[in-house]
């Protein structure tokens, strides 16, 4: 009984340690914390190889949403942060949680809603006429209402418009508090418009009876920051491993790596790095 | 038609879904057997010793056994952040953060059942231990070997409840591809992708992983009836 | 048969000296507010089998357990030989209902053996075994073994611990005549090897097989106590007579 007691400690301990092993051994490597959406469309897992093989460099993305990635850029858990909400990023840089903000790239918003298209919106080109059409006729509306960059993006739109749906909560706006994948798949069950990233749009699998309802107003553009974490504030942040990250992604191999990521044939993110920050 | 590509997933050995299963067992099993060292003897000792309180102790271990997994993913998230007081150990998003979390799930669970069974069996042992003039290191022993086919039934209670719960290791874990992502967490991220084939084969994994469980502990208790009465 | 040295020369107690006899000076018990003995003065000596005989309820078990350490007196005081406390190792306690441990009849001894600092050696679990007729079921899941099985393997662990004094508490209530007279047979060789008996009943026939000395106790208290042929014969007390002559005594 001892034997046999013994050798189930001995065989728990060393998983116990193979567990704990990567810790060890990738410490070349950066945690990079990001949102649900650009992790779900796939551009990650086309790039990070790249970056990989050019430099050895591990990268560890965390898929959250925007507010929560910039706060954990605030606590230091991550070495970079690489969102897409602008005004947030620079508040960011402001306070002094990172060093400093860069343009990557920015891709766009779509309107998607029902084939029998309630509101009558359809194939509009301007984003804010169809928020309006959409809270006349009631239809209904899902929000992502998690503090997300497209969150942010959706009630900046619904302001532009002079509405306030978030504030006024009609019932046919439902906030759910979740990310892309979960607010399509919510609106494909009620037949609702949402606002959605093109990128997880594309490769989003449950389309069932959504399609794009409105598309190319440049209201819609979503432009991405990168930045890297304050390492005054936080002393271990990696920060010449987290450097060597942005300065890819901003270089010209990482652009084009950015542009050449296609999703079905169609280009998601549109790299601008050049443009200033 | 998706279930069909799950299966599909699972027969052809898909590396990446052999591979987060691989890290899911790895994760539980470590949690578990921690858990086992904190709370066996933790229920022995009071179990069997009186103390101001105790009482008090006994509600609060067995209301622990409810603590929902993604409060307890906060609080190892809270203890673990940089900006946390375990921050320089640079835990977070680690698997070994995982490990953690479930441990301070299950160790609750461990402690209050093994704490109830020992104590029963303390309650028909006492008087002949007492006779025997057993000291108290001995009596622990001999009640910890005694009961120990329901003392393995809490175990694979412990671990059932470990491998199926998302919320705790999400949090801590950071859901990092190919680092932390375990079968629960990978089948709500691609759920909600609406990417439903290795999410349902990992369902089916998951699912026929706890059935086999609970199989073990229904199992063991047959035996031990058959075999030590 | 058994080839043991009388216990008044065997090693622990020659060192140490005995812990008989065993006295109660004004001992009382009570548990809450309900009195369970009173005023019990009662001297256990080296010897044959004591027998404490007496009815439902006379206090017969508390009063073997007080003798045996594992209750203490609420008033008065329980003495060893003149010490306070007994010498660990030299008494064993078989009970009414015995309690089988998880494990194989072998394992019940061995554990037996260990608890009382001795080795468990496999050729004195057989011994332990063949004497009292539990030989070659080693094996066996102690918890499945009948009534009076167990009953001898509580006195196999007993007598594992080599002990001065043996107390056994109605150890054949709840046993057929077959498994009854078993057990009789081996108390009468333990005795006759010289281990002190010290034994509870409240059936008459056990006691005259067995008894050498009587205590008798009803309702709490020490009603009397004399040697075996005198209480059969010639008690001196009333509730004496009427229990001998098998009358009920409330």
């Amino acid at each position: 009984m001892r034997t046999r007691l013994l050798a189930f400690a001995i065989a728990a301990l060393a998983a116990a340690a193979l567990t704990t092993a990567p810790v060890t051994a990738q410490e070349k490597s950066i945690v990079v914390s990001s949102t649900t959406s650009t992790q779900d469309s796939g551009l990650f897992g086309y790039i990070l190889p790249m970056f990989k093989e050019k430099t050895g460099i591990d990268v560890k993305v965390v898929a959250q949403g925007t507010g929560q990635a910039l706060d954990t850029g605030r606590r230091g858990d991550a070495d970079v942060v690489f969102v897409h909400a602008k005004a947030q990023e620079e508040k960011f840089v402001a306070e002094g949680h990172g060093v400093k903000r860069y343009d990557v790239m920015y891709n766009d918003f779509v309107l998607i809603g029902p084939k029998s298209d309630p509101a009558k919106v359809k194939g509009g080109k301007d984003i804010l006429a169809a928020l309006k059409a959409i809270h006349e006729a009631g239809a209904p509306f899902v929000s992502r209402g998690d503090k997300s960059g497209t969150h942010s993006a959706e009630l900046r739109l619904w302001k532009e418009a002079g509405l306030d749906p978030a504030g006024s909560k009609p019932s046919w706006y439902r906030e759910i508090g979740q990310g892309m994948g979960a607010a399509l798949n919510t609106a494909s069950a009620m037949g609702a418009y949402v606002l959605a990233d093109r990128g997880t749009w594309i490769s989003f699998k449950n389309k069932e009876q959504l399609e794009i309802a409105v598309e190319g107003d440049q209201r819609l553009f979503n432009q991405y920051g990168i930045i890297l974490v304050n390492p005054e504030k936080h002393p271990h942040v990696k920060k010449e491993y987290g450097q060597q990250f942005i300065d890819w992604i901003i270089s010209d191999e990482g652009q084009k790596a950015i542009a050449d990521y296609k999703i079905e044939g169609q280009q998601l993110f549109f790299p601008n790095a050049k443009s200033g920050s | 038609m998706d279930t069909s590509s799950a299966l599909e997933l699972i027969l052809t050995g898909d590396a990446t879904l052999f591979a987060i299963v691989r890290l899911s067992l790895l994760v539980t099993l470590s949690a578990t057997f921690f858990a086992a060292l904190v709370g066996l003897p933790l229920g022995a000792i009071v179990a069997l010793t009186n103390f101001p309180g105790r009482h008090a102790i006994i509600v609060v271990l067995n209301g622990l056994m409810g603590l929902p997994p993604v409060v307890v993913g906060l609080l190892v998230f809270l203890l673990l952040s940089r900006s946390g007081p375990l921050g320089p150990l640079g835990l977070l998003f680690t698997p070994t953060a995982m490990v953690i979390a479930q441990t301070v799930l299950i160790t609750p669970i461990i402690a209050a059942l093994s704490r109830q069974v020992i104590e029963d069996l303390w309650t028909e042992y006492r008087e002949e231990l007492t006779a025997m003039e057993v000291g108290p290191l001995a009596r622990v022993k001999t009640l910890l070997w005694d009961a120990r086919f329901s003392l393995v039934t809490i175990l694979l209670a412990g671990f059932g409840r470990a491998a199926a719960e998302v919320g705790a290791v999400m949090i801590v874990g950071g859901n990092i591809e190919s680092f932390t992502r375990v079968m629960t967490t990978t089948i709500a991220l691609e759920t909600s992708k609406g990417n439903l084939p290795l999410a349902i084969g990992l369902g089916m994994v998951l699912m026929t992983l706890i059935l086999v469980v609970n199989a073990l502990a229904w199992g063991v208790r047959r035996w031990s009836e058959a075999h030590a009465g | 048969m058994l080839d043991r040295t009388p216990h008044n020369e065997s090693t622990t107690a020659g060192v140490l000296g005995s812990d008989l006899p065993i006295r109660f000076a004004g001992v009382d018990y009570r548990v809450a507010a309900v009195s369970i003995l009173c005023g019990i003065n009662l001297e256990i000596s080296a010897g044959p089998p004591t027998i404490l005989l007496g009815p439902n309820g006379s206090g017969k078990t508390t009063l073997l357990k007080l003798a045996m350490g594992l209750l203490s007196p609420t008033a008065g005081s329980v003495t060893y030989n003149g010490r306070e406390k007994p010498t660990p190792g030299t008494r064993a306690f078989v009970f009414q209902k015995p309690m089988m441990l998880r494990r194989t009849v072998a394992a019940n001894v061995a554990y037996a053996l260990k608890a009382a600092g001795r080795r468990p050696d496999r050729l004195e679990i057989a011994r332990l075994l063949a004497e009292v007729g539990l030989a070659g079921m080693d094996d066996r899941p102690a918890r499945r073994l009948s009534g009076g099985e167990q009953q001898r393997l509580a006195l196999a662990r007993a007598l594992a611990r080599d002990p001065e004094v043996l107390f056994l508490d109605e150890p054949t209530a709840s046993l057929d005549p077959a498994s009854t007279k078993a057990v009789e047979d081996i108390v009468s060789r333990v005795a006759q090897s010289g281990v002190k008996i010290v034994m509870t009943t409240h059936d008459l026939g056990q006691a005259r097989r067995l008894a050498s000395e009587v205590v008798f106790l009803a309702k709490g208290r020490l009603i009397e106590q004399a040697p075996a042929e005198i209480f059969f014969t010639k008690p001196s007390t009333d509730e004496a007579r009427r229990f001998v002559a098998g009358d009920l005594v409330i």
